[in-house]
This record gives C-alpha cells, structure tokens and sequence, in this order.
C-alpha cells in the first residue's frame, strides 16, 4: 500500500476530527441519566420441586460436614462442589451467573462475612431472606427457633434492617493467646489491658530481645488491634459509611503499635507469611488472635507442642468495658434462585446446629449448644494448657459491634497495603493516620457507600 | 471482495489463460477456508466481547445510554491515576530492558558457535515454557528471604523479609524481572531468527570492508531486524499495560488496584460494575491503540514494497 499524498490525509484527519468531536458533544449532552443506577431489590422464590438435587459449594474444610449430611441422610441429593473461598470467587461467580440468568449454586458457605452486602443487594439478590414468611415456599426458610440459640451477635454479620440473610457457622472472636512454659519462665503477668500489652512488649524487648508479641503485617491485624481497640474506622450504619482516624482510640492503639514495633516486641513479618513461624514460632510469647488461632496458627504453622498454649480473655483499655474484635467467621448462604429451598435449609440447618457435627467441627461453633458440645469433645481442647471454654464463651458476647464486619469498605486491606509498607520503610503509624482515613472512606465511596457525614 | 473470489474462480479452470505473475496475486477460495475456523473463533471470542465491551462502556447497569459518564467515573476514581503511574513506569522499564537485552543477547549468542548458540537459546527459552502464573508462583519463592536460593543477595540489599521486598518502590524493577525472565527467552530466539535471515553476502562485505563486532550489529544486523524489533516492541507495550497476575500474586501487601487491569477486576468482580469496567478497559485499548499506531506508523512496520 502506498501512503496517501499529504492533502488527501489532511482532509481526511479533519474530518475524523470533527466527526470526534460532534460524537463527544452529543454523548456529553446525554450524560445526565445517572451512570451508577442501582436496580431495586425484589424477592419472590422459584417455582420450588421438592425432588430436586441441591448444588453445594464449600471449601476442603467444610466437606466432611456435607458427606456426614449425605450419610445421615441417604434421601437427600446432593451435588457438592469443592471450592476456593479465597479472594473474590464466590462474588465472581455470582455475578457472571447473574449476567447469564442461570447456574447459581443452592447452597454457599463463605469465609468472608463483608459479602452479604452484594449478595443481598441487585436486582435478583443471590441471598434468600431466610427469616421471613415467603409465599410459594411454604413459610419462613430457616426454622426461627433455631436462630433464637445463636450467640448474642453472632447474627449481625447476616443482617440488614432486621432480615436475616445467611447463617453463622462459626464465630472468631479475639483472646489473648499466650504460651504458658514461656509465660512461667520469663515470670511475666498475663496482661488484661493494652496498656499491660504495652508494658509486657517493653519488658520483653529488654529482657528477652528477639521474642514478639505478635505481628503487625498481615491484614487481619487491623481486625486485631483496631477493633480489639474500638477504634471507629468501620461504622456502617445502613448505607452511611464513617472512618474516624483520629479518634482517641485508634490514635492510642497506632501509638502503642509504633512503641511496640520500635523496641521489636511487635513484628511487621507476616503472621501469616513465610517468615514468621521460622523466625518467631518458638518465640511467641503471646499475641491477641481469634479462636481459630489456637490450633490453627500455633499448632499447625508456628508448630507449638502441644500443652504449651493458653487462652485469656481478650485485652482492653484500662478503666473501659471489655471488648474485643474478630477476625473471619463463616456463614452458609442459601440462593434466592434455589428450586428446593426445603433441602437447602434443611442441610444448612443440619450443618450448623446439629451437636454431633460441630462437636467435631474444626472453628468454634456459632450455635451455642454446639459449642458447649464442641468444647465437651477433648479433641478440641487437649491441645491448650488451660481451659479455654470459659475465655471462649465470655469472649464470644464481647466483641465490639462499633465495627461492621459486614462493610465492603473494611480497612484491613488497606492496613496491609497501605500502612505496612509505610511502616517498614520508616514512618510512624500516628503519622499514617491521615491517609490512611482518606484510603478507607475513598474505597467505601467507590463501592457504593454514603461518605457524606465523614467526621475529621 | 467478490470480484477477486470470482476471478479466483475462473483462474483456476483456466489455468493457462492467466499470467503467472497475476495468479500469484489472488488469493484463491482455499486461503479463505484457512482462515475461516480462525476468523469465526477470532469473533465469537475476540471481537465480539470487545464490542460488547464498547457497547457496555456506554451505558449504565440498566442498559440506558450514559454518553461519557463511565469514562469519568473511573477516570475520577482515586485509584485511576496512581494505577497508571505505577503501569507507566513499568511498562518504560520493561521495554528498554527487553529490547536493550533480547537484541543484545540475540546478537551475542549469534556470534557464538553453533553449539554454545544453540544451548544458550534453550536455556534461555527454558523459563517461558512455564505458564504465566506458575512462573510467578516461581518467583514468590525466590523473592522470598526465607526460601529463596539468593537469600544471601537479598539479605545484602538489605531486604531480610518478604515484605521489604515487596515495598512499593521496588515492585515495577520486580515485575520487569519476573516478566523478562518469563517472556524474553521466546523474544531472543525470534531475534536469533531474524538475524539468521540478514544475507550473508552484506555480512561478509561489511567484515572485508574492516567493521568490527559493534559496528556489524549498529550498523548492519540491528537496523535489518528493526522490523521485529517494533514488532516486539508493539506487543510487549500491549502486553505490558495488561499486568495482572504478578501484582495479584504476590500477596496482601501490594495495592489489590496496582495495575489498570486489577482496576478492572475490582471493578468488574468486587464491585459487580462491569459498565466502569468496560470504560476502563477501553482507556488501555485506546492507549495500546495509540502506542501500536505510533510505533508502526513511525517504523513502517506493515508498509509493503511495491517496487
């Protein structure tokens, strides 16, 4: 092809041009229709067929529950399917089953309690109301006597203005963790407070250089120390989103981190990453953690002996009311779209309230009967040094409901991605406070979040 | 187009009555089969989601037209302009590296006998024939103090955790390395070929003329392969705006909206935006567009001789 001779591709430039230009102008003109519509949310159930096979997603960990259900209940069909609750695939998945009109799953379990508030939201919420009297499904989903014996707020994570929408299979409630051989050896106090925390980290940095209290660096520490800390960076309140990094709490709780992190009693290694459990599993004097903690992260990656372990009860300020904060959860989801919604709430009600189950189960059962089972069976509790029923269950009704567990605006990711790295190439928390506010309330503004009443 | 088919046609029954220096021109009816699987699969999976992109970036989620309104919207979100930055630096670093190596390692191994030539380009091809996310599953080890052979490298530049690693400042030298190391052995063996194709004879008058290695490479071999150069050049820039999996990868302690395309994703999966996420990612289409236009306008990359 030859090329054009300068003229003709002149005129030809302009006239792209112009036409550019007048399609811009005509587009602007039109851009007055509101570009983030956000359909209303109705419910009305499938045409429901009792013989039909209900599909279930759930993660490695919850696949005994669901073959234990298929046994007890040879009746029942059920179509598992394995998968990563990790990351965003559940909301993934939905919303291109959403796109397609058909493929949802009947039953979800979900590792990620920040995602009722897509999946109860659209124009065909994924979620079904699972405490509400629907017609053409016989009555309420899930049995409400049930839902009466869940631990006091082990709920709220599932509920928006009064409709419950998931239900909890097991609860994360922070305590204080601590190793109780090191504990006896170093002739330490197990502290109650913050301020205790503080005054340990600077005991043992001095007399015991190289020993931690814990890390800093993983997401869910924001879970850790600024809910433990009442810090209101995560207020939801229906569709009104707050973050108030200056407020007391969180200032005291970022100056304690920087002291901490300062003298080497608080590490910015992972808790969860490659180089901690090497570095600091022998070492870890104690840290404030969920439930799960005990034999999760001590057992399994930092390779604690057993009978070593002890669980307090979760710190707080001095002179405040306990509380404490939380870090994961699961809840079971049943689909709006389900054609049997009978089988799927009988088998989430099986899964999260049947005793003998989820006296096995691997978390802290949601269900308080369960629970009492669960720490009734020794293998869930000979691991630990104390009796960490009594810290557990005192614990489960203290965390502090200042924090949305639900919001998409959760500050942990920031924490990691923001704060961290600012941290370990030198600066102050106190000193990231700011921006880090700024992060949390442009993150909730851009997912949908009312950021007006933002206080500074 | 109809014409030529027809013509093509017709030449084949009569064979004798056509010149052969014509025939050669026409595409007969054959070549379109050739294309025809590629083509349908090229729209069903190419353009026509690309179109659905065009039409989507347009309107909102209930499909009433919006003019320009997502283009502003993600353009104004907080994320937008520090998502390019940190693409834009890497996508400069990564293009200078690749051509600067790949051509140079081209050109040495070139030189080199048939043996050591051949062993190099293999061991240098060898990392791309792992898959994009096991290569960067690769290096989270590598790049980690604790597992990493290099640990003693890493702990000399002062990085004794996985973090300090990952800071901010280091991420786009980071995924230079990783992307080099996955795709570059694949360039440096295309570039092997195309030196192979200057003739010999040029070579040969340019040594008996009294040029050394660097002036044969500056002024002979380099500037006759610097078709594939743009051309390498063209698709890396595309390539290179599309990061994704290395930043989604390498942990919780990276921005999840470091790249434009993990933008993208958040806005398409977290935020079941696909409007937003259709607008963005025309802005890298019209970027790589103007990238591509540039670059092949400048070179005359596609120009055809016609003597």
């Amino acid at each position: 092809m030859k090329s054009h001779t300068p003229a003709r591709s002149r005129w030809r430039r302009l006239g792209i041009a112009t036409s550019a230009a007048m399609l811009i102008a005509g587009m602007a003109g039109c851009a007055s229709v509101n570009v983030a519509a956000k359909p209303a949310a109705t419910f009305a159930p499938q045409k429901q067929d009792s013989t039909s096979t209900i599909t279930i997603w759930a993660d490695a960990t919850r696949v005994p529950a669901i073959q234990a259900y298929e046994k007890a209940h040879p009746d029942a069909k059920v179509n598992l399917v394995t998968f990563s609750t990790s990351g965003t695939v559940f909301q993934t998945k939905i919303n291109l089953f959403d796109k397609t009109g058909s493929g949802w799953p009947d039953v979800v379990f979900d590792s990620h309690l920040t995602d009722l508030d897509w999946a109860a939201s659209g124009k065909t919420p994924f979620a079904a109301p699972l405490n509400v009297e629907l017609k053409g499904a016989g009555g309420q989903v899930f049995p409400s006597s049930k839902f009466k014996d869940f631990a006091k707020g082990a709920l709220d994570p599932c509920t928006i203005d009064g409709t419950v929408y998931c239900v909890r299979n097991d609860l994360a409630q922070n305590v204080f963790w601590y190793n109780r051989d090191l504990m006896d050896q170093f002739g330490y106090k197990i502290p109650t407070t913050w301020e205790e925390f503080e005054n340990l980290g600077a005991k043992l940095s001095k007399e015991h250089p190289g020993y931690v209290l814990g890390s800093v660096g993983d997401a869910l520490q924001a879970q850790v120390f600024f809910w433990g800390a009442k810090c209101p960076i995560n207020s939801l309140n229906g569709n009104k989103f707050s973050a108030n990094t200056s407020a007391p709490e969180c200032v005291k709780m970022a100056k304690v981190i920087d002291n901490m992190v300062a003298n080497g009693s608080l590490t910015t290694d992972a808790l969860l990453g490659n180089t901690y459990p090497g570095k600091y599993g022998a070492k870890t004097l104690g840290l404030v953690g969920p439930a799960w903690f005990g034999q999760y992260i001590f057992s399994k990656v930092l390779q604690v002996p057993a009978g070593k372990v002890a669980a307090a009860a979760p710190l707080h300020w001095s002179g405040d009311a306990p509380a404490t904060g939380s870090v994961g959860g699961g809840v079971w989801y049943i689909s709006s779209h389900s054609t049997n919604l009978k089988a799927a709430s009988a088998l989430v009600n099986w899964v999260t309230t049947d005793t003998g189950i989820q006296s096995i189960a691997s978390t802290y059962p949601a269900y308080v009967p369960a629970a009492k089972a669960w720490l009734d069976n020794p293998k869930n509790t000979s691991y630990f040094a104390n009796d960490v029923g009594p810290v557990f269950e005192k614990a489960a009704g203290q965390v502090w409901n200042g924090w949305s567990s639900t919001s998409r605006a959760d500050p942990s990711n920031n924490w990691a991605s923001f704060v961290i790295p600012q941290v370990i190439q030198g600066k102050s928390v106190v000193e990231t406070l700011p921006g880090w506010q700024d992060q949390i309330l442009n993150l909730a503004k851009s997912v949908g979040y009312d950021v007006s009443g933002k206080s500074k | 187009m109809f014409t030529t088919q027809v013509q093509g046609v017709v030449d084949a029954r009569h064979p004798t009555s056509v010149q052969p220096g014509r025939r050669k021109r026409r595409p007969g009816l054959a070549g379109y089969g050739f294309v025809s699987l590629y083509t349908l699969l090229l729209i069903a999976f190419g353009v026509g989601p690309a179109l659905y992109a065009v039409y989507l970036a347009f309107v909102n989620a209930d499909g009433q037209f919006v003019g320009l309104g997502q283009f502003v919207k993600v353009a104004t979100d907080y994320r937008f302009a520090e998502s390019f930055i940190n693409i834009g630096g890497y996508v400069v670093i990564w293009l200078v590296t690749l051509l600067v190596l790949t051509v140079g390692l081209a050109l040495i191994v070139h030189q080199r006998s048939r043996f050591v030539s051949s062993t190099l380009r293999f061991i240098f091809y060898l990392p791309g024939a792992l898959a994009g996310v096991a290569g960067v599953l690769v290096w989270l080890f590598m790049l980690d103090p604790t597992t990493s052979p290099f640990s003693s490298l890493l702990h000399v530049l002062g990085m004794n955790s996985f973090q300090k690693v990952i800071l901010p400042p280091n991420l786009p030298w980071l995924f230079v390395i990783i992307a080099f190391w996955i795709g570059a052995g694949g360039w440096i063996v295309i570039m092997y070929g195309a030196l192979n194709n200057i003739p010999n004879e040029i070579m040969d008058a340019s040594k008996v003329d009294g040029a050394n290695a660097f002036q044969l490479a500056w002024y002979i071999q380099i500037p006759m392969i610097s078709k594939w150069i743009i051309y390498m050049a063209v698709l890396a820039f595309a390539g290179g705006t599309q990061l994704f999996v290395e930043p989604q990868l390498l942990g919780n302690n990276i921005s999840p909206t470091w790249s434009p395309n993990e933008l993208n994703y958040v806005y398409a999966f977290a935020n079941n935006d696909f409007n937003g996420a259709a607008a963005l990612s025309l802005y890298l289409l019209l970027i790589c567009a103007i990238g591509a236009f540039f670059l092949i306008s400048r070179s005359g990359l596609f120009k055809v001789d016609d003597e």
